[in-house]
């Protein structure tokens, strides 16, 4: 039988804005059918989004559902997640709000390896609003601002999580709903920091100017640009020049947790009229 | 009982935080409002509350906003430069309506300033420090004692009026150390008045669908009364909406909510202001210097007196248009160059007030004030 989303969704605020055959509605279903299959309650789950298309994640799922500032989500994900330890909060952020504008926040809940679940739907172009140069803009690639092919490196999003800390990283893509939801399982029941690159198509506003104007074009060329992570370390580093590997690329389970640690300096903290000792800080980390 | 003590400024803003039952702090360190991180940072862990120094001052005030729209009291201390990079979220928790206190002690500005020493530049950002439409709630803090007890104030205001207040204190009062007598422990618990909730049926509940007159009632997150947060202009349930009467109304909301309960924010002092002939404007530590000047002119037969707004904004304008009908000589005093000089003369309707104002890092000493009564008067 057909998954049935409608106990998840705000019904009443179908049908949503984004555009006809957009990937983002694949990766809203994929979410729910992750939360579904773990039978998280949905009054456990905080949705924080930023700006842009990926913004409107929030507004259509039956969560506690924050659409903050540009940028901010993972600020505003950690104070909501300090607060409220033992339930889930989960990011959903577009490359521009996780990779330019709230570039520091990203790195940053990385590095505390706080334990948030972060969805970037990465469509390498600031689609809302007309087709501007995003950090996941591939180079030579024709965007409003840079008309006559994008001169800027392109930022892998993937690489600098793992840099910063992140305990689980992977990359997936919307041609893939399957292996989407899979990830989505994994990242939730992760303890840490999950950053999830979730490859989306914009034939709008990235494809029309850039030779793929229809979404099956546009999905295409994400499967061109991707390979599964095997195959990828196979590759000579010429090869892998310009292809994204997709899969877990990261997951470590050892990692300690930033609310966990937190807790057990409030612990340690409780009752005390002092500054906590060296031997106290020991059961801290 | 009182209590009596030996602290500071900034160290008595971080306790009646807490005393106020403050269970989240999101900051970033800036000079001269950092102590309120370092106390709290201690204070927090030892009652089960949290804080976290995050990576950007924009990143304290969010973190600080999300904590505050799960359910728990939450603050946030910065200074001018500071005020500036938190402006946007500011915005935010206005158009949301997230109950928030953000301690701001005053530095030299504009830019990076004068960072360890004194200034009162911030008053007119306080009023307006995001862009568009809305109606700020702002305290300033006068004394030390006025440190604890206008943080507690500006907790239950920010909870009854559901949107941030802004507690201003500036280097001198953050940074002085001295006694001061604090209410009653138990009276402050026994004060705390949350934020109002719902608990009939969730299908009944409309957070943003309340009188105009009203803020929002934002029950916390993971209770089984969800409903949606956002800077967009929003319907009944929070959900981003461009219908015209909506938006209309929403904004007239936020004013009105503030403005028709004025009574409930005014708070001033009036210092020997009944036989004055002489009537001086002064708030935070300028009054300080106010009151030693007026005590000290009143010995040589010059009768001064102070009207010191604790609530700078909304303004007290109808007890200063009562005060600019009463008074001939007005004096203001401000480590400005006269922002809330430009309330007063809206508020008095009068452009022959006198002003004296310093923005050289340095405070005012009661010579500045008696020698400029002696000046224009």
């Amino acid at each position: 039988m057909a998954f049935n989303y409608d106990e998840y969704l705000r019904l009443e605020k179908m049908p949503t804005l984004w555009c006809w055959g957009c990937g983002d509605g694949v990766i809203l279903k994929a979410f729910i059918r992750a939360i579904d299959k773990l039978g998280i309650k949905k009054d456990d789950v905080c949705v924080v989004s930023g700006i842009g298309c990926s913004g409107r994640f929030s507004s259509y799922v039956d969560f506690n559902t924050v659409h903050t500032t540009h940028g901010r989500t993972v600020a505003y994900a950690t104070g909501i997640k300090l607060a409220n330890p033992d339930k889930y909060v989960v990011c959903v952020a577009g490359d521009g709000d996780a990779l330019a504008i709230g570039g520091n926040h990203t790195i940053h809940g990385c590095r505390r390896n706080i334990d948030i679940t972060m969805i970037v739907i990465n469509n390498f172009i600031y689609g809302l609003t007309n087709s501007q140069t995003s950090p996941t803009t591939p180079r030579g690639y024709w965007s409003v601002t840079m008309k006559q092919g994008n001169i800027d490196p392109t930022f892998d999003g993937c690489e600098l999580a793992i840099a910063a800390g992140a305990s689980f990283v992977a990359r997936e893509k919307v041609t893939e709903p399957k292996k989407l939801e899979k990830v989505f399982v994994k990242a939730l029941q992760h303890k840490g920091f999950a950053y999830l690159d979730i490859l989306s198509n914009c034939h709008i506003n990235l494809g029309r100017k850039n030779k793929m104007a229809s979404a099956m074009e546009n999905l295409d060329w994400i499967d061109e640009i991707t390979m599964p992570k095997k195959k990828y370390d196979a590759l000579s580093d010429e090869e892998k020049v310009n292809i994204l590997p997709t899969g877990i690329l990261k997951e470590d389970t050892e990692a300690e947790e930033y609310c966990d640690m937190y807790g057990k300096l409030q612990e340690v903290y409780q009752g005390k009229r002092d500054k906590i000792t060296p031997a106290d800080f020991k059961k801290v980390i | 009982m009182a209590r009596e003590v030996i602290s500071s400024g900034n160290d008595l803003a971080a306790m009646a935080a807490v005393d106020a039952g403050c269970m989240f702090f999101g900051g970033y360190p800036i000079t001269p409002s950092s102590e309120v991180m370092h106390t709290i940072s201690d204070l927090l862990p030892k009652v089960g509350g949290t804080c976290i120094q995050m990576e950007d001052e924009i990143g304290g005030i969010c973190a600080a906003i999300g904590a505050a729209m799960s359910g728990v009291r939450s603050m946030t201390a910065t200074s001018g430069p500071g005020m500036s990079l938190k402006a946007e979220n500011l915005g935010l928790a206005q158009m949301a309506e997230v109950p928030l206190v953000v301690v701001d002690v005053m530095r030299g500005g504009p830019s990076t300033g004068l960072p360890t020493r004194v200034s009162q530049g911030d008053v007119a950002q306080a009023k307006n420090p995001s862009h568009g439409d809305y109606k700020s709630i702002t305290l300033c803090a006068g004394d030390l004692t006025e440190c604890y007890t206008e943080t507690v104030r500006a907790f239950n205001l920010a909870d009854r009026f559901m949107q941030p207040v802004i507690v201003l204190l500036d280097e001198t009062i953050g940074h002085m150390h001295g006694k001061a007598v604090l209410p009653d422990l138990e009276e402050v618990k026994a004060g705390i008045k949350p934020r109002k909730t719902f608990d009939g049926p969730v299908e009944e509940y409309r957070p943003y669908g309340v009188a105009q007159d009203e803020p929002a009632v934002l029950n916390p997150m993971f209770k089984g009364y969800r409903y949606h947060f956002t800077g967009l202009h929003h319907d009944a349930m929070g959900f981003p909406t461009e219908e015209i009467e909506t938006c209309r109304k929403l904004i007239d909301r936020l004013f009105r909510k503030v403005d028709e309960h004025r009574d409930e924010l005014e708070y001033n002092e009036e210092y020997k202001l009944d036989d004055a002939d002489i009537l001086l404007i002064g708030y935070g530590s300028a009054s300080l210097a106010i009151k030693e000047a007026i005590n000290r002119l009143r010995d040589e037969g010059i009768k001064a007196g102070m009207f010191r707004p604790i609530t700078l904004w909304p303004s007290p304008e109808e007890r200063l248009f009562e005060l600019g009908q009463k008074f001939d000589k007005v004096l203001s005093v401000e480590l400005n160059q006269g922002q809330y000089l430009e309330e007063i003369q809206r508020a008095m309707g009068r452009k022959d007030i006198q002003k004296l104002t310093k923005t050289n890092g340095r405070p005012f000493s009661p010579q500045d004030i008696i020698d400029k009564v002696k000046e224009v008067f």
